[in-house]
């Protein structure tokens, strides 16, 4: 499989009062395309800023991110993203299908295919019945499947999202993570998803980046051995599941990876450059 | 049979009130307050009264009125391009707001009608002087609720402006103007008081012609009933101007949350 995304010694720190505050340490991963990735760590540890700067929405204090193989510099084209604020995301003064609509004019310029295009994006989200309607007149699950549309809708070759899930009820949570199982099936997406729920990144991901308290690194890079159909209740209750979860868990709690030579704490982000670049050198042989 | 209940409630103390208005005057019999019956038909002589072929109005109507209302409503056309323009481009820039507020605050403390003196000598007597004295007086609130409105926009919608790549035009034309419309709506309906005000003031002090002067004109000659039609006649056009208003913002806001909801209750 191709690489989708390659973050190498990532690293932002924050200008503040009381002096820089480092956000991300040295964070260095790669995303094939066609995976989904879940970032999972805990409040605090800058997950947001890893987000916002593969993105290209900041611009990091060191290291590099390359979108197949160019260099991320501002928002690349071919780049959504999805915010956890769907209430503020989404324009209140448009209706659900003009949202989705909206942001393509900066790649379609053709009215007629910018509105089938949001139609067949509604379709996969199964909102085509709702986009008459103005975001607050749908809830809070329907209106982040709106901004999920809309993302979809630029057919991006990487789909980012930041804390989707986590300001809507469980049960809703539930049907956005199959909804997004789903779509990325049926669409062969390539995702990115940080979050702090430890279940939700072990249920949605191909793999699990465990990231460190603040200044955020990658302490593990765990593979995810479930089944590609997945099931809020039997996989849930499977006991591979049970496994991995405990293993995130013990991770985040500042434990050590089980399978891997221990890293002590100042380390860690020698260890994340020796992996990195072992995985680099893994993937450039699979790749020829 | 709720849209007339609505109506009773609305006028009924008004007309109440105008009645108490006439009893009270006509049992005070002052002459320099006529009762509405008088003012009444005062109205009609002076701006209906006219032949057919001119639509029933006067010669007062097309000479004074018209062109009053008519500057009324280009200076505040005036000021709200400049006040929306420019507020939305001081609202998203934090720099040039560092630099500007003071100077915003001191230029809308200035009483408006003070700076008609200045627009008189400025640009003499006429129409120019009145459109600034307006444009200037009403450019306030508009603009002042247009940098509002621009700041307002969230966090949230900047990264999804940014993360989408929207262009600038599509930035403040689809997104800070839209976001900044409820503020900007209060604002224009603020000026257009102000722009009335204005018009009214302007020919008070120097003028030939128009609404103010022929206020002024009734005063001299102790036309007491002309002199409160024209009162009468202002407060309809604040009011006019006022309900049309609310009518466009009610149309182009209709995706507010609680308008549909206070439209649907009533």
């Amino acid at each position: 499989m191709p690489t989708m995304l390659e973050v190498s010694g990532l690293g932002h720190t924050y200008k503040t009062k009381d002096g820089v505050h480092n956000a991300i340490g040295d964070v260095s991963f790669t995303v094939n395309a066609g995976e989904l990735v879940c970032v999972v760590g805990p409040s605090g540890c800058g997950k947001s800023t890893l987000l916002r700067t593969i993105s290209g929405l900041i611009t990091p204090t060191v290291g590099e991110v390359l979108l197949h193989g160019d260099p991320v510099r501002g928002v690349p084209a071919d780049l959504a993203v999805v915010f956890q604020d769907y209430s503020r995301s989404l324009f209140p003064w448009l209706s659900v299908q003009r949202n989705v609509e909206f942001p393509l004019r900066t790649r379609v310029s053709a009215r007629a295919e910018r509105r089938e295009r949001a139609r067949e994006a509604l379709e996969w989200v199964g909102l085509s019945a709702a986009g008459g309607k103005y975001p607050w007149q749908l809830s809070g699950g329907m209106q982040q499947r709106v901004a999920i549309a809309r993302a979809l809708a630029s057919r991006p070759s990487l789909l980012l999202m930041d804390e989707p899930f986590a300001s809507v009820d469980a049960q809703t949570r539930f049907e956005l993570e199959d909804l997004l199982l789903r779509v990325r099936a049926e669409h062969d997406s390539t995702v990115l998803l940080v979050t702090h729920d430890i279940d939700e990144s072990v249920y949605l991901g191909d793999r699990v980046l465990v990231l460190s308290k603040s200044p955020g690194s990658i302490t593990t890079d765990l593979d995810v051995n479930l089944p590609d159909e997945r099931d809020q209740i039997t996989t849930r209750a499977s006991s591979e599941f049970v496994e991995l979860r405990s293993e995130v868990a013990r991770l985040l709690h500042g434990g050590e990876p089980a399978t891997r030579p221990s890293p002590s704490v100042p380390d860690t982000a020698a260890n994340d450059r020796f992996l990195a670049a072992e995985r680099a050198e893994t993937h450039s042989t699979s790749d020829t | 049979m709720r849209g007339i209940t609505g109506f009773v409630q609305r006028w009924a103390l008004f007309v109440l009130i105008v009645l108490i208005w006439e009893v009270v005057t006509r049992l005070s019999a002052s002459p320099f307050f006529p009762p509405p019956s008088q003012i009444g038909p005062r109205m009609v002589d002076l701006w209906l009264s006219g032949p057919a072929s001119r639509l029933f109005l006067t010669d007062t109507v097309y000479d004074h009125l018209l062109p009053s209302v008519g500057r009324t409503l280009l200076g505040w056309a005036i000021a709200a391009v400049i006040g929306i323009g420019l507020g939305l481009l001081l609202g998203r820039s934090t720099v040039a707001m560092r630099y500007l507020r003071v100077l915003l605050d001191f230029g809308r403390a200035i009483p408006p009608p003070l700076m008609v003196p200045f627009f008189l000598v400025t640009l003499g007597l006429g129409a120019p002087m009145q459109l600034g004295a307006i444009v200037f007086g009403a450019v306030w609130p508009v603009l002042l609720n247009s940098i509002d409105g621009a700041r307002s926009v969230d966090a949230t919608k900047v990264d999804t402006a940014r993360a989408f790549r929207l262009s600038g035009p599509q930035w403040m034309g689809g997104v800070v103007l839209p976001a900044a419309l409820p503020k900007i709506f209060a604002g224009l309906r603020l000026s257009i008081s102000i722009a009335l005000i204005l018009m009214v003031v302007s020919e008070l002090v120097a003028s030939t012609h128009g609404l103010g002067n022929q206020l002024v004109a009734a005063g001299r000659d102790y036309d007491m009933a002309g002199m409160w039609a024209y009162i009468v006649l202002l407060g309809i056009l604040g009011y006019a101007f006022n309900i049309a208003l609310l009518a466009v913002e009610h149309r182009v806001l209709r995706w507010q949350p609680g308008r549909a909801h206070a439209a649907a209750s009533r």
